[in-house]
């Protein structure tokens, strides 16, 4: 333990401990810009790039920044003196001499961390102006680039090579024209970019934003023409109150299903429905995969998810000879597009080009999942807009929605009807969850005693579980964030796999912690609140498991037949492609 | 499939490049070794390049670009014939030298880094050759030119036309 003094505070820590981590201890809450750290997502970025949390050390001839300077024994230091305060001052200052000053108008206004940083640190006037460097804005089906507000933090960088290890993002060139962009500064869209949105997640600024669809959705509640139906994934009700002030974690189901009927969607549906569909088609696939390795006929295993399609496209683009592994059932979002616009637009005699689906999902790559060309009819997609949580929060507080006096309601039938099955598909660990409370069921013809399957839940980023089918132990293996999802697909390239089922979602957290959720700030208790939350939402329902639905039981009595029927196999499936990245040469 | 897209470069290239990787027993940590090797065998370092090194390396192609933008010394234009290096150093700079950059760059009609479209020559400016005394200095290939003005640009450019 080394132990030293911060603005005449008495602290203990641990030696390797940084100043800041110091200072925390002992109540002294130094400001940070472009450090981040969520320690048990291992995310870690700490360039020490922005200087704002320099402080002064005795007996130090110059200030050290803080979040990367090791304390030593008898260390004195001063975080608030006056040439501390004006250094960081003039930093501060210095980073906004050439920072677009569009702020009003910003997508990141009033959640843009230079904004209160430079808030905190009370700069009212900038004394430098600097040159502007612009760059011509990047805009691919999810995420929108704008680098003249680039700040050069390098978090985005580090959660695309280090915690997601996709490689899309590097920072180019040097001095003024020195900018974050894909290889070549080609558009995000040619590049390996997933879209998992880790990148917005975690951007300060205004720099990396995602598409916005909000002023779409309005013009379609507005047109009489048109009967538009809303699903909304699990994940969102765990978020959602954060955007109305209330504490990470809290459950607002009741009043998210409340605020989108007051919005003027025809119909209110979930997403959790499409994911008990899911389970019924992907649980299926896994049973029918693992009697063929039983009988000892050629087969894949392991069979990998395929809910989320930053995944998807992370395995299409550097994993392509992988591609026959994943499962082919759709995501929920687009398993509920095509029931949508089959199933339901028949059911109430709509023609499906009347019929408007939007989706609002934590997610940034189901914007470009919706837009694939697998998932549309003669041009006309399944599902036509997706939101984020946030866009759904603007478009209430835009509605004038007092969001947090609703009562709560309840959602529509049939496709709001859903399990705690399904509600789980938003947090790591919940879709093989899911999937192992219906495939034990079906496989061994016993009822469980318990729904919970402790062992696959938790925030490791690999953990792996056993789980007897009645003499038959299925080896399960679960990752979260692509960086993890690369080690197990490696492991599998060498042979050492010995996995029958793998569960991958790209963010860290699952969907919980997805791009397109309200903005964390670093925080990683937010994503531990919403987990929690989940599974509360999991236990508080009747029915806990995917084939119970009364309302999945007669879509497929009525419409689908069985599961992997034809029916099903042409509406609910889908298939892969190889799109290894290569580049073209701009002459 | 996104785009249509063909390796351009030969195999004896490809050979090449992975002949230099393999030297550096494919470490991603010699990326700069590597590109500086594969640069002084190419002369330049197009994008195909970069995408073979990257790929052997198990590295980004973002990485591998940002290295190679990052460090002056790396280029992805092939430098020309008669490679003119403008020397803008201090004393240069003080005797003139950025009148005879803007009159090499009106002759020839290319900006510095750029190469004219019939390959002979190519334009950049380095600091100091430990010529001062010449000042200012401009090198065409190996040759030297001491205190060139900026009328004696079209009689050097003449001699390898």
């Amino acid at each position: 333990m080394v132990k030293l003094t911060i603005d005449g505070k008495a602290v203990e820590v641990e030696a390797g401990s940084t100043i800041l981590d110091a200072a925390k201890k002992v109540g002294i809450n130094i400001p940070t810009l472009c450090h981040m750290e969520m320690k048990d997502m291992c995310i870690e970025n700490k360039p020490a790039g922005c200087r704002i949390c320099v402080v002064e050390v005795e007996g130090r001839r110059n200030l050290a920044p803080s979040c990367a300077t090791a304390v030593s024994e008898g260390m004195v230091v001063k975080t608030n003196t006056i040439r501390v305060l004006n250094a960081r001052r003039v930093v501060m200052e210095l980073i906004l001499s050439d920072h677009p000053a569009d702020c009003l108008v910003c997508a990141k206004n009033g959640n843009c961390d230079l904004q209160s940083m430079a808030q905190r640190l009370d700069v009212t006037e900038i004394r430098y102006a600097g040159v502007q460097s612009t760059y011509r804005e990047d805009f691919s089906p999810s995420i929108i680039r704008d680098m003249d507000k680039c700040i050069m933090c390098r978090r985005c960088e580090t959660m695309c090579n280090e915690v997601q290890t996709v490689g899309a993002l590097s920072g180019v060139n040097r001095g003024f024209e020195a900018v974050v962009a894909p290889a070549f500064e080609q558009d995000l869209e040619k590049s390996v970019c997933t879209y998992c949105g880790q990148c917005v997640a975690v951007c300060p600024t205004g720099a990396l934003t995602e598409v916005n669809n909000t002023n779409r959705v309005i013009a379609a509640l507005a047109n009489p023409k048109k009967k538009v139906v809303v699903q909304v994934a699990p994940a969102v009700r765990a978020a959602l109150g954060e955007e109305f002030g209330l504490e990470p974690g809290t459950l607002v189901t009741g009043k998210m299903v409340a605020a989108l009927r007051n919005l003027g969607f025809d119909s209110v549906f979930d997403t959790d429905f499409a994911a008990d569909l899911t389970i019924m088609e992907e649980g299926t696939e896994l049973l029918d995969r693992l009697t063929k390795h039983l009988n000892g006929e050629k087969t894949h295993l392991p069979i990998l998810t395929s809910c989320c399609p930053a995944w998807v496209n992370f395995f299409e683009k550097q994993f392509p000879e992988f591609k026959d592994i994943p499962s082919t059932a759709r995501s929920p979002q687009q398993m509920f597009g095509s029931i949508a616009k089959t199933y339901y637009a028949d059911k109430i005699g709509v023609d499906r080009s009347d019929l408007i689906v939007v989706s609002i999902m934590p997610c940034l790559a189901k914007k470009y999942e919706c837009q694939r060309d697998e998932f549309k009819v003669e041009g006309n997609p399944d599902v036509d807009f997706a939101l984020t949580t946030r866009e759904l929060g603007g478009l209430i507080k835009r509605a004038n929605i007092d969001f947090n006096s609703l009562a709560d309601e309840d959602f529509d039938k049939p496709l709001g009807e859903s399990t705690g099955a399904g509600v789980i598909f938003g947090v790591t660990g919940g879709v093989i969850e899911a999937a192992v409370r219906t495939a034990y069921e079906v496989y061994t013809k016993k009822t469980l005693k318990s729904v919970d399957f402790t062992e696959l839940r938790g925030m490791e980023g690999i953990r792996h579980a056993t789980v007897d089918f009645d003499g038959l132990e299925l080896n399960i293996g679960i990752a979260h964030g692509l960086g993890n999802a690369r080690e197990l697909l490696e492991s599998i390239r060498r042979g050492e796999n010995k996995f029958h089922a793998i569960e991958i979602m790209s963010c860290p957290g699952g969907c919980i912690g997805g791009g397109g959720q309200p903005w964390h700030h670093g925080k990683q208790d937010v994503l531990k609140a919403r987990a929690k939350a989940i599974y509360a939402e999991d236990v508080g329902k009747t029915i806990r498991k995917s084939h119970e639905n009364p309302y999945i039981i007669k879509l497929y009595e009525e419409f689908l037949g069985q599961p992997m029927s034809d029916k099903a196999h042409h509406l609910l499936h889908t298939n892969y492609f190889d799109r290894e990245v290569k580049f073209e040469v701009k002459k | 499939m996104e785009g249509n897209i063909t390796i351009k470069l030969q195999q004896k290239s490809i050979d090449k490049i992975k002949e230099i990787c393999a030297a550096f027993d494919n470490d991603s940590g010699e990326l700069i070794n590597v590109l500086h090797k594969t640069q002084e065998h190419f002369g330049y370092l197009p994008a195909e390049v970069q995408e073979l090194v990257a790929s052997e390396l198990n590295c980004s192609v973002a990485k591998v670009y940002g290295v190679v933008t990052f460090y002056s010394f790396f280029t992805m234009i092939p430098k020309g014939e008669f490679p003119i290096s403008v020397c803008t150093g201090t004393a240069c700079y003080v005797r003139g030298a950025d009148k005879v950059v803007e009159e090499i760059v009106k002759e020839l009609g290319i900006k510095v880094g750029e190469t004219t479209a019939d390959g002979k020559f190519s334009l950049s400016c380095l600091r100091c050759v430990g010529a001062c005394g010449l000042a200012p200095v401009v090198m065409v290939g190996d040759r030297t030119y001491g205190r060139v003005a900026p009328e004696k640009v079209k009689e050097i450019l003449a001699e390898y036309k």
